[in-house]
């Protein structure tokens, strides 16, 4: 984990100005269609109770999940921390839109069809061999969901409207920035625990 | 960029821990789903699950009143941010509602999850349009 708000690197020579923030939609319009679409999809897989959909969607919806949590937390994080303050606010206005939309879909696909998925395979069952490594996982998966919405997602639309004003608060997104990296590092670590118990249940 | 935060925006310190009480109605809220989804296909005792319901819909309450007697606040943004997360929570509670009511779920235990869905609905919209609007200038 990095410090993002610590100081960037010197400015090249002949940079001056503050930085230019540039044009952004909080929200990326146009993949609205793809969202619906994923979630029209699930409520079909749900409904037909098709065992290949509902696995496809977990395991697409979790190793996602999983991937960009880790990915994000432990290797985008530290990089963006490195970046120059322009570079930073360049690559967040690409970014943190793009994981509005991206985040909410990954998480209820997967929880979604995990569910369902359990309770066809019969896992949610209390007299299920591996039933107590079934109830960590929804422990483990639980506290990621309040740091994942009560800290994390609050504070990329922070980042966000903070930079739509004119004068954006360096301080106020690098502290917010700050909060986004170590509450996606933290997630990214439980879900290692998530990739042991779901191994586990997958072999059992 | 870095500059000294606009003077109009709220004195962060003299908020109301709106955005504390928020992630404990979440952490309520997940744990009593946590607790009866544990008990399936048996039906858990209601008694901790009604427990845990009402003290996420007090503190839900709390901050609801809490938010109506702040002073100058940027209301435009809150409710700007708190109706398109509203839309869009509704609609992931909607489909628990959905994949609950498709399992067979009936009676009390459908009207106690019914109940932490609609906390669950209000309150991160809630917590994500304060999140956004407490570093906004007041409206007017």
């Amino acid at each position: 984990m990095v410090d993002v708000s610590a100081a960037a690197p010197p400015a090249p020579p002949g940079a001056m100005g503050p930085p230019v923030v540039p044009e952004f939609s909080i929200v990326p319009l146009r993949a609205l269609p793809l969202v619906v679409a994923v979630l029209v999809g699930l409520v079909v897989a749900i409904a037909a109770n098709s065992l290949w959909a509902l696995d496809w969607y977990h395991v697409v919806g979790g190793g996602l999940w999983t991937g960009i949590d880790l990915f994000v937390g432990l290797i985008i994080g530290p990089i963006i921390g490195r970046l120059s303050i322009q570079a930073r606010i360049e690559f967040t206005t690409r970014f943190m839109p793009k994981m509005v939309l991206l985040m909410p879909t990954l998480v209820t696909m997967t929880l979604a069809s995990g569910w369902q998925l359990a309770r066809h395979l019969g896992n949610l069952n209390a007299h299920y061999h591996n039933h107590w490594w079934l109830v960590t996982s929804f422990i483990v998966v639980g506290v990621m969901a309040v740091i994942a919405l009560g800290f994390l997602e609050p504070a990329n639309l922070g980042v966000l409207f903070e930079l739509k004003k004119p004068r954006p608060d360096g301080e106020l997104i690098g502290k917010l920035m700050r909060r986004f990296v170590y509450t996606a590092g933290i997630t990214g670590v439980m879900q290692v625990a998530t990739l042991v118990i779901m191994t586990k249940l997958a072999v059992a | 960029m870095t500059s000294p935060m606009a003077s109009s925006t709220p004195d962060q310190a003299t908020l109301p821990p709106i955005s504390e009480v928020a992630v404990g109605v979440i952490a309520l809220v997940v744990a009593g789903g946590i607790y009866l989804a544990s008990y399936l296909p048996r039906r858990a005792p209601l008694g901790p699950a009604f427990g845990i319901l009402a003290v996420a819909a007090a503190l839900l309450l709390w901050n609801v009143v809490s938010l109506s007697r702040l002073g100058p606040f940027a209301w435009g943004t809150f409710f700007l941010v708190g109706k398109w997360a509203f839309l869009a929570y509704l609609v992931i509670a909607g489909m628990l509602e959905y994949v609950f009511v498709l399992d067979h779920t009936r009676g009390s235990i459908l009207v106690v999850l019914t109940l932490m869905l609609a906390i669950f609905a209000v309150n991160i919209p809630l917590l994500l349009a304060f999140s956004v609007a407490r570093y906004q200038s007041p409206d007017g």
